[in-house]
C-alpha cells in the first residue's frame, strides 16, 4: 500500500482522541474507531492509525494490519466524486470489466487510487442490490444503470 | 474437574472438558501432524489460529474435515485421525502451500531444520499440480543488523506474531493484508529496523521455515580467519555450553565446555577466551554500583535511584529503551559481559600482545541475536572500529564446527586460554535466569558485610517462573530482588515498579524466556521447557563444581584491576566499563 505523508494538525490529533475517547479507549472497538476517524477524515494516513494506537494502547502494527485486512478501510485519500464499479456477479458477467477498464484508461489510475487533481478515486465493490440495472456504477452516491463502455466518458463529463 | 469421553481411533478417551482434539489424540499416543501450531507448555501459552488446516480430522457426523488444534472436544464425539479423506486432505493442503512457497530448499538457511520441508516429507508430497499456473505472492528482504525477513517465504502460520506480542509484548509484527498479499510484518510494512523490534531473536527461534533467520556472519569470521596479518580472537558466552551439543544430537543438559573450546581451537582462532571472564568483570562494576546507590540511598540521598537494573541482556536495553524511555537513569550503566570483553581486549590484551587495535579481531559467540545489533551500536566503537567485530549465534558456531570438518563428538577436552579465559561459578549461572543477580549477591553480600558467605546457593532466585522475588538478608539489612524473564513479564514489573507499586533493591531482567539458555540464537527448542529446564540444570551443574563461585575471587580479575583499571567504577573503568541509554520513542517510526 503507497504511503502519503500527512502532518496532523493539533485538532486534528484531539479529534482523533476525541473518537478513541467515545469508545473508553477499548482496544476491543478498534474497527469502530476506525471507523468513526475514516468517516471523519475521509481515510486513515499512517499517521492517524499511530495516534490511534497510542490512544487504545496497541501496536501500531496491529491497527495497520486491521487497516489493511479491511478493504473497506483505505489509507489514500477518496477523490472529491469516488466512482466504485460493482463487479459482483450479475455486473461482471455483463460487461463490468469492459467498464472499469475505460475508467481506468480515461483516468489514468488503477483500482483504489484517486487521480493527481484529487477530482476523482476509482474502486469496486461487490453488488449494490441492484443486479436488474446490471453493470451498476456509483459516483458519490449517485447510481447509473446499465453502462456500457461508450457511456463512461458521458458519465465523467457530468462532473467536470 | 468436569471431563468428556470421546472416541480417537477407535479408542476410547477421557479428557478434561475444553481440551482440544490434538492434545486428547496426545494422550492416547496418536501425533496429528501440525504445522502453524504452536505450544509453549510451561508459559501456558498456544498459537493456534487453524490457519493452515495440516492437523485436520474426521468427525463423524460433520460435514467438514476439523482443524483438531483448534477443535474442543465434546462428549461422545467419534474421531478418524488417518482415514484416506484426511490425508488426501493433507496432502492436498500441503501442496497448496507450497505452490506459493520458494523452492530453493537447496540453498535456503533454514534447509534439513525447516518445518515445512520436513512436512511435505511426511506427507509424501512428490509434486505440485498447477504449479506452472499457479500466482506467487513476491516481497522485498527485510535486512536489519540481526534479523533477516525473507517474506516470501513466510506460510503465515504466525507463531512470530505470537512470541512479538503475546510473549514480548513488543509489538513490532503483525499479520497485514489479506489473501495473496497477507504477510506478517511491521507496522506500514516498513523495515525492522525502523520498528519497535528489540531483535530478541524469538520470532526467529519459533519460525518453522526460512522466513526469519539470523544475519549469517560466519563468511566474515572465515575470512578474518584466513588472513594472516589479524589476530583473531573468541569469546563464548555462558549459555553456549549447555546447548551447542544439542546441534551434534548430544541431549539437551549435555556440558560441551571443554570439546567447544577444543573446537574453536581447531578452527584457527589465535586464543579462545570465555565471556564469562568478562561475566566476573560485570558483577565487579554491577555489584559495586549497586552498593554505591544502596549506601546512598540509605543514608538518605533523594537523588539516587532504585531499583537498579540489570543490563547485560542487549534484548531487554532495546526495549527499555523504546519502552521505558522515562526511566532511563535506573538501569546499571554497566555494559554487558559480551562489550566487557571486547573494551578490554582491544586495550589491556592488545597491548599485553603488541597487536594494533586494527589488527585484533574479536569474535563473540552468544545464545542471542540482540547481541549482533549491540556489537553494531556507535557507542561501542573507537574510530569506526567496533570493541566486538563479529557477533554469531550458537546455531553458527555448530555450522562453523561442521564446515571445518571437525568431528565434535570426538574432541577431548580442552581449556581455555588465560588471561580472559578464567571464570568463577558466578560467571557460569549468567546464562539461566536469575543467574545474574544470584552472581551479583553472592559478591555484594561479602564486600558489604566483610563476611564470608553461609551458603553459595541462592535456590529462592532459581526457577522458570516468569517473576519472581526474593529477600536477601544481608547480615540484618533486607535486600528485596526482583527476577523477570520474557520481555511481557519485565513489563509488568517495570510497570509495578513506575506506578510505585512494587519496592525492590534490585531487578534482573533477561528478555528471552528462560534467560540466555532460551535464546534467539540458541539450537531451536520448539517451545519445549524441558529442553530449557535441562540447560538451566546443567549451567548450575558446571557452577557447582567450579573451584571457585565468587566473582570478586577470580585471580585474573584482580590481576586486571591491579595492572590497568585501579578498582571497579575507578575513572577508567568508567570510560571502558559503562555505557549510557537512548531514548528510541515507543513507536514505530513512520517516514
Amino acid at each position: 500500500m503507497s504511503h502519503i505523508k500527512v502532518e496532523l494538525k493539533k485538532e486534528d490529533v484531539a479529534k482523533i482522541k476525541e473518537i478513541c475517547k467515545a469508545f473508553n479507549n477499548n482496544p476491543g472497538e478498534l474497527i469502530n474507531v476506525l471507523h468513526k476517524a475514516q468517516s471523519y477524515f475521509g481515510y486513515l494516513p499512517a499517521e492517524i492509525q499511530e495516534v490511534v494506537a497510542q490512544e487504545l494502547n496497541i501496536p501500531v502494527a496491529k491497527v495497520y494490519g486491521v487497516v489493511t485486512f479491511y478493504s473497506f478501510f483505505t489509507m489514500i485519500p477518496k477523490g472529491q466524486h469516488p466512482i466504485s464499479i460493482c463487479t459482483g456477479t450479475a455486473c461482471y458477467v455483463r460487461g463490468a470489466e469492459k467498464v472499469l477498464d475505460e475508467f481506468k484508461r480515461i483516468l489514468s489510475v488503477s483500482v483504489g487510487e484517486t487521480t493527481p487533481d484529487g477530482k476523482f478515486s476509482l474502486s469496486c465493490l461487490r453488488c449494490v442490490g441492484a443486479c436488474g440495472l446490471a453493470p451498476v456504477v456509483m459516483v458519490g452516491e449517485k447510481v447509473y444503470g446499465r453502462v456500457s463502455p461508450d457511456g463512461v466518458k458521458d458519465i465523467l463529463k457530468e462532473y467536470e | 474437574m468436569e471431563t468428556v469421553k470421546l472416541t480417537i481411533d477407535n479408542r476410547q478417551v477421557e479428557v478434561p472438558k475444553g481440551t482440544t482434539v490434538y492434545k486428547a489424540a496426545k494422550t492416547l499416543g496418536i501425533d496429528i501432524p501440525v504445522l502453524c501450531y504452536m505450544d509453549l507448555g510451561d508459559m501456558n501459552i498456544e498459537n493456534k489460529p487453524g490457519g493452515c488446516r495440516i492437523c485436520v480430522v474426521e468427525v463423524e457426523g460433520r460435514r467438514n474435515l476439523a482443524p483438531s488444534c483448534s477443535t474442543t472436544c465434546a462428549e461422545g464425539m467419534v474421531v478418524k485421525t488417518h482415514t484416506m479423506r484426511v490425508i488426501n486432505a493433507r496432502r492436498t493442503i500441503m501442496e497448496l502451500i507450497l505452490s506459493d512457497h520458494p523452492k530453493d530448499c537447496l540453498t535456503c538457511a533454514k534447509s534439513g531444520k525447516c518445518e515445512l520441508q520436513d512436512m511435505a516429507v511426511k506427507l509424501g508430497v512428490r509434486n505440485i499440480p498447477g504449479q506452472e499456473y499457479a500466482e506467487m505472492s513476491t516481497y522485498k528482504t527485510d535486512f536489519s543488523p540481526s534479523i533477516i525477513r525473507e517474506m516470501d517465504k513466510c506460510i503465515m502460520c504466525r507463531r512470530c506474531e505470537t512470541m512479538c506480542n503475546t510473549v514480548q509484548t513488543v509489538g513490532a509484527l503483525n499479520a497485514v493484508n489479506r489473501g495473496f498479499m497477507a504477510v506478517v510484518a511491521p507496522a506500514f510494512e516498513q523495515d525492522l529496523e525502523k520498528s519497535p523490534c528489540t531483535y530478541c531473536g524469538q520470532c526467529v527461534a519459533v519460525c518453522p521455515t526460512g522466513a526469519l533467520t539470523e544475519v549469517d556472519s560466519t563468511p566474515k569470521v572465515i575470512r578474518a580467519l584466513a588472513d594472516p596479518t589479524k589476530t583473531v580472537i573468541v569469546q563464548t558466552a555462558p549459555a553456549i555450553r549447555a546447548a551447542l551439543g544439542e546441534e551434534f544430537g548430544m541431549a539437551p543438559g549435555t556440558l560441551v565446555t571443554g570439546k567447544m573450546a577444543a573446537a574453536l581451537r581447531q578452527i584457527g582462532f589465535d586464543y579462545v577466551f570465555d565471556t564469562d571472564f568478562a561475566a566476573d568483570l560485570t558483577i565487579m562494576e554491577e555489584g559495586t554500583e549497586l552498593l554505591d546507590r544502596l549506601t546512598r540511598h540509605l543514608n538518605g540521598d533523594k537523588n539516587v535511584k532504585l531499583p537498579i537494573l540489570t543490563s547485560c541482556c542487549p534484548g531487554w536495553v532495546n526495549f527499555f529503551e523504546h519502552n521505558f524511555n522515562d526511566m532511563l537513569d535506573v538501569p546499571s550503566s554497566a555494559k554487558s559481559p559480551q562489550q566487557m570483553f571486547g573494551a578490554i581486549a582491544k586495550t589491556y590484551f592488545a597491548d599485553k600482545m603488541s597487536v594494533k587495535r586494527e589488527d585484533l579481531v574479536v569474535v563473540s559467540v552468544m545464545p542471542c541475536l540482540a547481541k549482533k545489533y549491540e556489537a553494531q551500536r556507535d557507542e561501542f566503537k573507537v574510530n569506526g572500529n567496533p570493541d566486538v567485530d563479529f557477533s554469531i549465534s550458537t546455531r553458527e558456531l555448530a555450522h562453523l564446527i561442521k564446515e571445518f570438518n571437525i568431528n565434535f563428538a570426538d574432541l577431548a577436552d580442552e581449556d581455555f586460554d588465560r588471561p580472559l579465559g578464567e571464570s568463577t561459578g558466578a560467571a557460569v549461572i549468567f546464562g539461566a535466569t536469575g543467574g545474574v543477580i544470584e552472581a551479583a549477591v553472592r559478591t555484594a553480600y561479602e564486600v558489604h558485610t566483610g563476611k564470608k558467605l553461609p551458603k553459595m546457593d541462592f535456590t529462592e532466585l532459581r526457577g522458570m517462573e516468569g517473576i519472581r522475588s526474593a529477600t536477601i538478608d544481608f547480615d540484618g539489612l533486607p535486600i528485596n530482588i526482583g527476577v523477570a524473564h520474557g520481555l511481557g513479564n519485565a513489563r509488568k514489573l517495570l510497570e509495578d515498579v513506575r506506578s510505585g507499586k512494587a519496592n525492590y533493591h534490585a531487578i534482573e531482567v533477561m528478555a528471552c524466556p528462560g534467560g540466555c539458555i532460551g535464546g534467539g540464537g540458541q539450537p531451536l527448542h520448539h517451545g519445549d521447557s524441558s529442553i530449557l529446564k535441562a540447560r538451566a540444570a546443567a549451567i548450575y551443574r558446571e557452577d557447582a563444581e567450579k573451584p571457585i563461585r565468587k566473582s570478586h575471587e577470580n585471580p585474573y580479575i584482580h590481576k586486571l584491576y591491579e595492572e590497568f583499571l585501579g578498582k571497579p567504577m575507578s575513572e577508567k573503568a568508567h570510560h571502558l566499563l559503562h555505557t549510557h541509554y537512548f531514548d528510541k520513542g515507543n513507536k514505530d517510526i513512520y517516514i
